[in-house]
This record gives structure tokens, C-alpha cells and sequence, in this order.
């Protein structure tokens, strides 16, 4: 049974694991090529900028519009799918999500799972759920069965083996899949894993699949995909499960198409995936294939969080195309894995603190030079930049009486807070400001050498022998 | 628990600030800033979005499209090829290759009774698209019980007949004109190309799960 075997941990381990990334070279070579790739190709596809701007605009507003009318649209969404014979559970937490799935599971004494690509699944853990529960969960998106006979996780949300070359793939495959010769071609490894998996598809109990779009006024779950893992997840097994956040929801299906325009151009750099894959239903009678039971798991998760916030709430507004992240200068030389979450990147920083808490994804928050690339290339236009201050600020500063955002205040230091204080009271009073900086400046031979992660790689701070005023001084 | 949760959930969203917004104007954007083309511009549109995805595109007739699927089954040295004869173009492909000699299976009964012939006995399908989109080189089908949707995926060879009349300038188009809205089939499916993958070093691989081939038939009034 292959099962997840790395354990994350957000936060703590960061720096440590940002060092390791940053020092194999190999891992920056795939990041950055694979990175480069996908900025000229989305870059290609938008090769009107008015048109780009407009869409994005639109993009916007049909997501703000939709999160405006989230709870209504949530329950016509209940009410459409329920006629349309879908079952809709709900799960506050990814426990409950994973409880409702393992008893849908049950009721069928399912033994194989086959899952298209979601993170939602990867968010809640679900392998490991499975995995204690005595059910295989095969992994069948060509990059997350790479991830899963690795015992990795993705390290992005669209190519999730993006950080293995295709040597390391060769000699996994070669270790891992029974009676496979070393081959590091690349159409020989993918029709390897065609040939495994076509086998889990036809006797799969179960398939397991994210959404990209569910529309309420049709009962519909939209799935984007190129290989054609989702269409047979979602199809051959006698049951279907879909799993999404309850942000994914839009009312008309009219928003759709710019949605979807917006999502692959922006994701992979294709103007249309090669799969968009509409399921308004289970198999009706007459019918010969298809499942014979379909269920949605909407899935909480801290999403009310950001969205009890007006700010805050434009992070729902993600329609997970990645594209913050190929474009992120952090992202590309650290790659997913260091940050320790689910969802790595840009939107990675602004996600995870309502999915963890800030207590556990503070640092996370200041892994950004702030340059703002993200939020420039974001579809959707989400304010990225203005969202990863907004969390510095929650996590930094001195604990609300009533706190909105779960770890608020959590990095708070009583030192760095006190210097900050200090600071502030000398910047306040000319005075103070006058006698401190006569002093620092006089006395610069007394600075440290060692001025933390400062001097780690840079020569130290010393203020000047004069300080400005006194220079000009002696001009006038 | 499971109710609980639901109501859980309602009750945060609740009591979050109540902030609409305005409508977006998708019409508008469309109106703006996609042209309605002619129908042989759109041919072409269609034809050349779904061709750089790795589709094969044939001009057919009316009378000359079983012929030219012959053809394309007799270069591939394939002789089964699964089809709906309970629909028009499904029984006239079964009356041209009955005569050359390929077999016909058709998709009869319901697929828990023939998966694993399905998956390893049929190598290539037809069915006919419902419609194209030119903007993306998209063929719009909507399985049914003539042909079911493992029809398009499972067969590594997927041959589809096209009218090029009915090609439509964008999806957003489609949706609109079709009313979809008014009742959509359990599963629709936009198809722009054969099944694919870069998930191994970003390298386009072809046949990742689905048909490794897809090929369109497109009827237009002459060939």
C-alpha cells in the first residue's frame, strides 16, 4: 500500500528546509526551467494586454459577485445538485470530510480508490485516511502517482512532480512498478503509467475528484484536466465523490467560460485544457455507464475565516490556477516542498493561515521580497501582496481582545516588540532623535560584528562617522 | 454530525459582513472583444486551435466521410471500431466497414457487463460532436445512451464526426444560443485535442489516459 510518509510542518521548519532547497542545485535547475516554461507560455497566451485586463477585471467580478451571494448560492447550489441526484455532505473540518468519504466507502465495502487530481483531497489528507482505514487510494494525475510511489507530496498545485527530473522518475518507476526496465524516455514512462493505472480504473470501487467550478442555478461540478484521469475517475468506477471548498461555487453557468479562459491560460499557458468535464448527474435509467451514485463533499476548512473579512476574503476569490507561484522569485528557488503546506506559494501563504492557523504559518507570511509579481499575474486579482501584510500584521502584532483570525498575535515577541517601542518613542521626539543618533555615530566602533542573519551574508551595518545634519553643518 | 456541520457553516457565513457586489456583464465582454466570424473563418479557427493540440482534421462530405474512415482504419491496420448504430451516421459507418471487413462492436449493454473488454478489446470508437467551438478548437459532445461517455475516452483511438455548420464562435456562445441552462445531459464534455501530460519535466507526452489519437471528421458541403 503506498502511503504519504513525509510529515509537514509548516512554520518551524521552514528556514531550515528554504536553506536545503536553496543549496541543491538540481531542485532550483527543475524550478527554474519548469518555471521559465510556464511564464513564457501563459505569457503567450495573453499577448493582448487590453484583452488580459478586461478578462482579468471580469474574472474579478464574477468571483466578488459570486462570494457576495455565497451563502444563497450555496444552498440553490444543495437544492440543484439534490434534484439533479447528487449527495451533498458538508465538513467543517477535514476530519469530518474524511469521515464522510471513509463512510461512503464503507456502505459500498470499497476496497480501491482511484482519485483524479485535488488538492482539497491532499489538503484534508485523505491517503493517510484511507490508508487507516484499510482502502487503497491510487493517486491516477501522471505527476501525483510520481508524488505518491515517491511517498512525497506535490510541490505545486498544477504539476505536482515538477521538482523530480526525468532520471529520478526513471529510476523510481524502475524501483517501484513491477517488471519496468530503466527507461528515462519520457513517452515510454507516461504509457507505463497509463498501463498501471488503465488496470486500477476498470476495477476501482471509488473515484475521488476535486471541482473547479460548481454551478448552482444547474447543479453542475466542472472539472479541468488534460490527461483524461479525471473523465475515467469520474466515470468507470461505480461511485463518484467530489470534494471542494464551499468558495468554488458560481450562480450562473454563463460564468464559466471566462473563468475557465482565465484559469487554463493562466495556469499551463493552453487556451483551453485539453478535458472540461460537466457532470450534472449520476447515471440516469437508460443510460449505460456513468456512476450509479454521485456525492459532493463541500468542505469548510477556515474557508468562513477569511471570508468573515472584507479584506480577507478576496483569497476566496483563488480559482487555483498557480501562476502566482511560476511567477513568484521565492517560490522558484525554494520550490513547494519548503514551505510545508498543502498549497505552496503565494497563494500557499495567504490559504494556509485560515487552514492552520497563523501559529503554525507566521514565517510563512514573510517569505516575500514583496515584489508583487503575484498579484500582477493573478487572474482573478487577488490584492496578494496587500493580504501577505495584512497577515504579517495579524501575526505580529500584539494579541486582539477579540481575536478574528485563529494564532493572531502568535509570532509576537516580547523583544522584537520592545526594540520596535523603543524605536518608536525615539523617532517621535527630536530630542531623543538628536542625542541617539550623536551618540550611535560617535560611538559606531562599538556596533557589532555579528548582526544576526544580517551579517550571515553581508558586511555589518555601522553608522556613519557623521551623521547627515552634521555634514550639512559644515556645508552651510 | 453531519447536519451540524452544515448548519456550522451557514452560520459563520451568516454573520460575515453582507458586501454585494454588481453582476458581472460576461455578454458585454464577449461582445467586445470576440468577433462573430464567418462560417469559413471559423472553420478554420477551429481547425487550426484543434490541429496545434494534436488532432487530426479531415474535410469530408455527406457521401465521402464513411470512405475516408475506412481509410483511416485500414492505415492504422485497425479492424474493430465501436459505434452507436442506433444513430444515423453510426449505422451508415456499420453498412460502409461491415463491406471492408472490420467489425463493428456496439456499446449494448450497460459497461459493468463488458468493462474489461471495453478497456482491453476496443481500440477505436466513433460518435458524432453535438458542436465545435472555434475560439479554442473544441468539439462539444454530449454522451447519451447511443453513446455512452466512456465511448470518447476509453478506445486509444477516437474518431468523431463534425458538422461545420455547427461550429460557434466561443463556448460562451454555445451556452447562450443552446440554452444549456434549460437542461444539461449528466455529463457534457468539451474535447480540444487527444488525451495529454507534461507532468514529467515538463515534457508533452501524448496518451496519458484517454485516446492517444483524436481524430475529426468534418462535414462540411463538399470534400
Amino acid at each position: 500500500m503506498s502511503e504519504h510518509t513525509m510529515q509537514f510542518m509548516p512554520g518551524a521548519g521552514f528556514r531550515a528546509r528554504a536553506r536545503a532547497a536553496v543549496d541543491n542545485p538540481a531542485l532550483r535547475r527543475s524550478f527554474r526551467a519548469a518555471m521559465d516554461f510556464l511564464i513564457a507560455k501563459r505569457s503567450a497566451q495573453f499577448d493582448d494586454p487590453l484583452e488580459l485586463e478586461t478578462l482579468r477585471t471580469l474574472g474579478e467580478q464574477i468571483r466578488q459577485y459570486n462570494l457576495g451571494k455565497l451563502p444563497e448560492l450555496l444552498e440553490q447550489l444543495e437544492a440543484r445538485l439534490t434534484g439533479n441526484g447528487i449527495q451533498v455532505h458538508w465538513a467543517e473540518t477535514p476530519d469530518e470530510a474524511n469521515a464522510i468519504i471513509l463512510g461512503i466507502c464503507k456502505a459500498h465495502s470499497a476496497k480501491l480508490m482511484v482519485k483524479g487530481k485535488s488538492m482539497v483531497s491532499e489538503e484534508i489528507e485523505l491517503n493517510h485516511a484511507c490508508a487507516a482505514a484499510g482502502i487503497e487510494a491510487m493517486e491516477s494525475d501522471m505527476g501525483e502517482y510520481i508524488v505518491q510511489l515517491a511517498g512525497e507530496k506535490p510541490s505545486h498545485i498544477i504539476m505536482p512532480a515538477i521538482h523530480k527530473t526525468k532520471e529520478e522518475i526513471a529510476h523510481l518507476f524502475h524501483d517501484k512498478v513491477d517488471g519496468v526496465a530503466y527507461t528515462d524516455n519520457v513517452d515510454e514512462l507516461i504509457q507505463i503509467g497509463r498501463r498501471v493505472l488503465r488496470e486500477k480504473f476498470l476495477v476501482a470501487d471509488i473515484g475521488l475528484s476535486g471541482v473547479n467550478f460548481a454551478v448552482a442555478e444547474t447543479g453542475t461540478l466542472c472539472l479541468v484536466e488534460n490527461e483524461g484521469n479525471g473523465r475515467l475517475s469520474t466515470t468507470a468506477p461505480p461511485v463518484h465523490i467530489a470534494i471542494t471548498g464551499i468558495e468554488k461555487v458560481v450562480e450562473k453557468l454563463a460564468h464559466v467560460p471566462p473563468l475557465l479562459s482565465l484559469l487554463t491560460r493562466s495556469a499551463t499557458g493552453q487556451n483551453i485544457s485539453t478535458y472540461f468535464n460537466m457532470i450534472s448527474g449520476a447515471r440516469r435509467p437508460g443510460e449505460k455507464d456513468g456512476p450509479h451514485e454521485v456525492h459532493l463533499v463541500l468542505l469548510d476548512n477556515g474557508r468562513t475565516q477569511a471570508y468573515a473579512d472584507e479584506q480577507l476574503r478576496t483569497t476566496l476569490q483563488c480559482i487555483r490556477c498557480g501562476a502566482c507561484m511560476n511567477h513568484c522569485p521565492v517560490y522558484t528557488r525554494i520550490g513547494g516542498h519548503a514551505y510545508g503546506t498543502t498549497y505552496p506559494g503565494p497563494i500557499g501563504k495567504i490559504v494556509s493561515p485560515h487552514l492552520l492557523g497563523l501559529e503554525a504559518t507566521a514565517t510563512l507570511t514573510t517569505a516575500s521580497s514583496l515584489c508583487g509579481a503575484c498579484g500582477e499575474v493573478c487572474p482573478v486579482k487577488i490584492p496578494i501582496p496587500d493580504l501577505l501584510m495584512r497577515l504579517r500584521s495579524e501575526a505580529f502584532s500584539a494579541p486582539h481582545d477579540d481575536p478574528r483570525l485563529r494564532g493572531q498575535g502568535a509570532a509576537r515577541s516580547r523583544l522584537m516588540s520592545g526594540v520596535w517601542q523603543i524605536w518608536a518613542r525615539i523617532y517621535r521626539s527630536p530630542t531623543l532623535y538628536g542625542i541617539t543618533s550623536w551618540l550611535a555615530s560617535r560611538f559606531n566602533c562599538l556596533t557589532p560584528s555579528r548582526q544576526g542573519p544580517w551579517t550571515a551574508v553581508r558586511t555589518p551595518l555601522k553608522p556613519a562617522p557623521k551623521r547627515l545634519r552634521d555634514l550639512l553643518k559644515e556645508k552651510a | 454530525m453531519n447536519a451540524s456541520a452544515r448548519q456550522r457553516i451557514f452560520a459563520k457565513l451568516r454573520s460575515a459582513p453582507v458586501l454585494p457586489k454588481a453582476a458581472p456583464d460576461v455578454a458585454a465582454w464577449y461582445a467586445a472583444h470576440r468577433s462573430a466570424e464567418l462560417p469559413a473563418e471559423k472553420v478554420a479557427r477551429f481547425r487550426r486551435h484543434i490541429e496545434l493540440a494534436h488532432a487530426e482534421v479531415h474535410l469530408v462530405s455527406a457521401a465521402s466521410w464513411p470512405q475516408k474512415l475506412a481509410e483511416i482504419l485500414a492505415a492504422r491496420q485497425i479492424g474493430r471500431l465501436l459505434l452507436a448504430p442506433g444513430t444515423p451516421h453510426g449505422a451508415r459507418a456499420r453498412s460502409a466497414l461491415t463491406a471492408e471487413g472490420v467489425a463493428c462492436p456496439t456499446y449494448e449493454a450497460p459497461i459493468e457487463r463488458w468493462k474489461a473488454e471495453m478497456f482491453h478489446d476496443i481500440p477505436a470508437s466513433l460518435t458524432a460532436a453535438r458542436c465545435a467551438i472555434a475560439e479554442t478548437g473544441t468539439l462539444v459532445l454530449w454522451p447519451d445512451a447511443h453513446e455512452p461517455r466512456l465511448m470518447s475516452l476509453v478506445p486509444a483511438l477516437h474518431i468523431v464526426l463534425l458538422d461545420a455548420g455547427k461550429i460557434y464562435n466561443t463556448f460562451h456562445e454555445v451556452v447562450e444560443q443552446e440554452a444549456w441552462v434549460a437542461g444539461l445531459p449528466t455529463n457534457a464534455l468539451l474535447i480540444s485535442g487527444p488525451s495529454k501530460t507534461a507532468d514529467i519535466q515538463v515534457t508533452l507526452a501524448y496518451g496519458a489516459h484517454g485516446p492517444k489519437e483524436l481524430i475529426v471528421l468534418l462535414q462540411g458541403d463538399e470534400a
